[in-house]
């Protein structure tokens, strides 16, 4: 009713809904922009946790090699694995989450657009905060799982431990209130139609991965408080001589650290699943086993974290329990690729960039899961664990699968979130280079390994044979750092070119592509009524065309978007200050005082949040 | 054009990475490796692996056969037709859910059957050794011959040895991957490893959990020796009791077995006792002159004098038998017999343990033995009285 169509020269700046200058990016609501936040900033961590791979690869290039010294190598890899994992995987899936989750179930913004925002604030300030400790020489150094009793402030005394215990409980609280935004978001805003069964696979698993969330981040938020306990207060819940247990700390963070690795997982078998039917010109082979065996492998993620622990001693019942349900989670991971092989079968394949990385997934993933299944089983994976060999898979999942994946989902909706088509000859060389030098990199882990190099160590001697593969290791964890070089020169070559792509360069079948490129400020003109999956290929085929003309723009006049606001920015420093303050009182540099204050920061920050005009 | 650009591409890192796997296939060039078992439980472990890369190869040659042929076949161009658009096939679907089901059961059976072996518990004639991580050392001790040695610890061929296992500080863990898998060893309880070795030699070893700075420099040695030679080195190790006070022999009478030792000073061994000592047995030689088992050369006597001026004597003890419990630094009294000093980091030269002596924060950093402002001539003579520990 409200909304009127325009000519392309008619439609002012402000009415493509954007606000221009920085005030507007920091009190922006809008998904779309806060997704690409996240993107931005978790690819600068991204970058970052590279250089310090690269760092380590130089140091275990040579045998006994001082290029780095034993602490500072510790809190490199620590840093490296941390920065992966919480500051690059799983923002970048976040920025997913955001840029497309309310695009593909038709609705105009996700359920709560200020906790949103303040949900990549506080992971900015996460994330600055634990690289913050770079700047006092007190950088994590006792490895991204910090095992009790190492971690007690007798062995380690310095602040290193703090800044990573703090730091994860504030991207914690991040993480959970995202999680809470797009778990509600998926349940209430679907445009009509969108049956849950009539979702998009990327938000499908996205909603698992939510669940898998609120379900799993809880337990590290008690561990990572008993621990703080521990060191500040003088508790014993992990340490020894005070009646406590290490292993306490271990089945806690495992309980947590599982389902933590199918959270990086899912969305790239969300992104997987969609770029794979598109360039294949056919739908998704299996659905509903898609769906199913999702639901599947988060269930059961919850009930194989003591397959970590198989050289503690656990005794053969409790051994066997974990070997089972860790073999019995193949099944559905197996389901899955067989499902994508039968999506490209019979297809008509089109090999553009995405599908590229799509396919490399596949065949890197099939990689991971097979040495994964190899450690399923504790006599042979207490000759596994701790060494290279373990290593050599989780790069495989994690980079061979998630970053394969990520990458594809980068390639494929580029031209959705910045209305300009990436090179692509040079993410065709991208590929190539990224697919050989991980290779290059991480298939010899597996050797050496299994002949006996042990991982998180600062050197390894000469005459136990290890040079020769990880000489090979660094000379491709340098060809991979240049691939990524090559992405970066395509992203800036692309930033210059005019925003010419078409709203639906690549015959997609879900909503998003029913909208221009990028999308107007509040997403759809009209919300959409949905009658089936794969909505636009629907439409598409109704209208006998492969592809639906151009959107036109409209003016917005009439539609309701949610204020711009500054209290989830103020409420995210909030957050920032406890954990700042409660660092200072920990290290007896102030009082209690200092926390008080920040917490009424906080509380200041959600009232004034709570009680403005909703606009 | 694209297809063969494409198929270049591919068989270029295909032959890359044949080449590192050929390369890297000889388990042979690595000393540590745990693909040639010398023992019952790596044994154990290994042909459980053997089993399962067996199948892993075949799905890996299958599926990953199966995605190169759908590449090739089902390449298309922009402009050919739509394909035909399929949803799924119940059928299909249920086969390769049953597939790998069956193929993981069969991996199962076996892995239950080796889980329970590998949790068995030795027999009565197993041989008891307690290990003890610390950082970043290791502490080994026979309680049946009353002896504690550190980072080389000596075990009988074809007799079980049944490792009981704690950490002094926290979690380490042993690893001989010739002979066992691993164990973490924990503070607050005990946990338990045993093997067998099958094969006499000397193998390399490795702290296999993250403990600290440098956890990368926890190594230690094993010695698997025939039954004659190990029966010979523990008798030696209970010659190695205390020292006799400077200046004169210790008080007390003579050793219940054994030849007399002759006069009451310390001097190279006569000769072994040919009998191997029980502990009750052999706590009678604290009564009598300690041996050190090894010649005694230029500089002994003032690294003597300067192990306890220095304070050496107050971490380590020189003792094998009865050795105090809770030394914060290994045990030294065979100290220059062993391969390998600082635990695996230095190869046991006199020059490296004169090194060791002056300057472990520069060697190790962060190792607990503190740079004690020792001059080089004295590193030396406290090397030369540390060699003449054997």
């Amino acid at each position: 009713m409200a909304t009127r169509v325009l000519d392309q020269h008619q439609v002012p700046a402000a009415a493509h809904g954007e606000h221009t200058g920085l005030w507007s990016w920091i009190t922006t609501v809008d998904h779309k922009r806060i997704g690409i936040l996240y993107g931005a900033t978790a690819f600068l961590f991204f970058l970052m946790g590279g250089i310090e791979a690269l760092l380590l690869r130089i140091q275990l290039g040579t045998p006994d090699n001082t290029f780095l010294s034993a602490e500072r190598y510790n809190e490199l890899f620590t840093m490296h694995g941390t920065t992966m994992i919480f500051l690059a995987i799983m923002p970048l899936s976040a920025m997913f989450f955001n840029f497309l989750i309310p695009l593909q179930i038709g609705a105009r913004d996700v359920a709560f657009p200020r906790l949103n925002a303040f949900s990549y604030w506080v992971f900015l300030l996460g994330g600055l905060f634990l690289n913050v400790s770079w700047l006092f020489n007190a950088a994590p150094d006792q490895g991204w799982f910090g095992y009790a009793n190492l971690t007690s402030r007798q062995y380690s005394p310095g602040m290193n431990v703090d800044f990573w215990m703090l730091g994860l409980q504030i991207l914690g609280i991040a993480s959970l209130a995202a999680a809470v935004n797009f778990f509600v978001t998926i349940v209430n805003l679907r445009a009509p139609g969108m049956k849950l069964m009539r979702m998009p696979m990327f938000v499908w698993m996205s909603f698992i991965t939510q669940v898998l969330l609120l379900m799993a981040f809880p337990v590290i938020t008690v561990a990572l408080i008993l621990l703080m306990f521990d060191r500040f207060f003088g508790t014993h819940f992990f340490v020894p001589s005070g009646g406590g247990d290490p292993i306490l700390w271990q089945h806690l963070f495992w309980i947590f650290g599982h389902p933590e690795v199918y959270i990086l997982i899912l969305p790239a078998f969300g992104i997987i699943s969609e770029v794979l039917p598109v360039f294949s010109r056919k739908p998704l082979f299996g659905y509903a086993a898609m769906v199913f065996s999702g639901v599947f492998i988060a269930f059961l993620g919850f009930g194989v974290w003591s397959h970590h622990m198989f050289a503690t001693g656990m005794g053969p019942i409790a051994d066997t329990f974990f070997a089972l349900s860790t073999m019995l989670i193949a099944i559905p991971t197996g389901v899955k690729i067989f499902n994508w092989i039968g999506t490209m079968w019979g297809g008509s394949l089109q090999f553009r960039t995405p599908m590229l990385f799509a396919i490399g997934f596949i065949a890197m993933f099939i990689i991971g899961g097979l040495s994964g299944v190899m450690h399923s089983e504790p006599p042979a994976d207490l000759q596994q664990t701790d060494t290279y060999f373990i290593v050599a898979h989780f790069h495989y999942v994690m980079f061979g699968g998630s970053i394969f994946g990520l990458t594809a989902g980068a390639y494929y909706w580029w031209p959705k979130m910045f209305g300009r088509m990436l090179n692509e000859r040079l993410g065709k060389l991208h590929f190539w280079l990224m697919l050989i030098g991980f290779n290059v990199t991480f298939f010899p882990m597996h050797f050496v390994g299994l002949n006996g190099m042990p991982r998180r160590t600062y050197t390894y001697p000469a005459g136990l044979g290890f040079e020769t593969l990880n000489r090979i290791e660094t000379v491709g964890a340098f060809i991979l750092g240049f691939s990524f070089l090559i992405f970066l020169i395509n992203v800036i070559q692309t930033w210059r070119k005019p925003r010419n792509a078409p709203a639906d360069p690549w015959n997609g079948a879900t909503l998003e592509w029913s909208i221009p490129s990028p999308p107007q400020e509040w997403n759809f003109a009209q919300i959409p009524v949905v009658h089936g999956r794969d909505a636009l290929w629907e439409t598409k085929r109704e209208q006998g065309r492969t592809a639906l003309p151009e959107p036109a723009l409209v003016s917005g006049a009439g539609i309701h978007l949610p204020n711009p606001s500054f209290w989830p920015l103020v409420s995210a420093v909030g957050v920032a200050s406890v954990f700042v303050t409660l660092m200072l009182l920990g290290h007896d540099k102030a009082g209690p005082l200092p926390v008080v204050a920040a917490v009424a920061l906080l509380f200041f920050g959600v009232y004034r949040w709570a009680f403005e005009p909703a606009g | 054009m694209l297809r063969t650009a494409a198929w270049r591409s591919r068989l270029v890192t295909a032959l890359c990475l044949l080449t590192v796997g050929l390369l890297a296939c000889s388990p042979e060039h690595y000393p540590q490796t745990t693909l040639l078992p010398r023992g019952d439980f790596a044994r154990i472990a290994d042909h459980l692996l053997d089993t399962t890369v067996k199948w892993a190869l075949l799905v890996f040659v299958l599926v990953e056969g199966v995605l190169i042929y759908a590449i090739f076949r089902f390449r298309g161009k922009p402009e050919d037709p739509e394909p035909h658009q399929t949803h799924g096939n119940t059928t299909v679907e249920i086969v390769w859910t049953v597939i790998p089901a069956l193929i993981l059961a069969a991996i199962a059976v076996p892995t239950v059957r080796a889980i329970f072996q590998t949790n068995a518990t030795p027999g009565k004639d197993a041989l008891t050794i307690e290990v003890v991580g610390h950082q970043w050392w290791w502490e080994f001790r026979y309680p049946e011959y009353n002896l504690t040695t550190a980072n080389e610890l000596h075990v009988p061929v074809g007799r079980t040895v049944s490792l009981r296992m704690g950490s002094a500080d926290v979690i380490h863990s042993f690893w001989v991957p010739q002979f066992a898998g691993k164990r973490d060893v924990f503070a607050n309880r005990e946990t338990r490893l045993w093997f067998k070795a099958e094969v006499e030699g000397e193998y390399p070893a490795q702290c296999g959990e993250f403990c600290g700075i440098q956890h990368a420099r926890m190594a230690y040695r094993i010695k698997a020796q025939g039954p004659e030679e190990f029966r010979a080195w523990v008798a030696h190790m209970q010659t190695l009791g205390p020292p006799p006070p400077p200046g004169g022999p210790p008080p007390g009478g003579k050793p219940h077995r054994g030849p007399p030792p002759k006069g009451g000073r310390p001097r190279a061994q006569a000769g072994p006792p040919d009998q191997v000592m029980t502990a009750t047995q052999g706590s009678t030689l604290q009564q009598s002159p300690g041996g050190t088992g090894g010649p005694q050369g230029p500089g002994y006597a003032d690294g003597e004098k300067l192990f306890m001026m220095k304070g050496c004597v107050g971490c380590h003890s020189l003792q094998a038998v009865n050795a105090p419990k809770g030394m914060v630094g290994p045990n030294l009294a065979n100290v220059g017999a062993r391969s390998y000093i600082a635990a695996g980091t230095l190869k046991n030269t006199d020059e490296n343990l004169a090194l060791w002596i002056r300057n472990p924060q520069g060697i190790k950093k962060g190792v607990l033995m503190p740079n004690l402002g020792v001059s080089e001539p004295e590193s030396r003579a406290l090397a030369a009285y540390l060699r003449a520990h054997q």
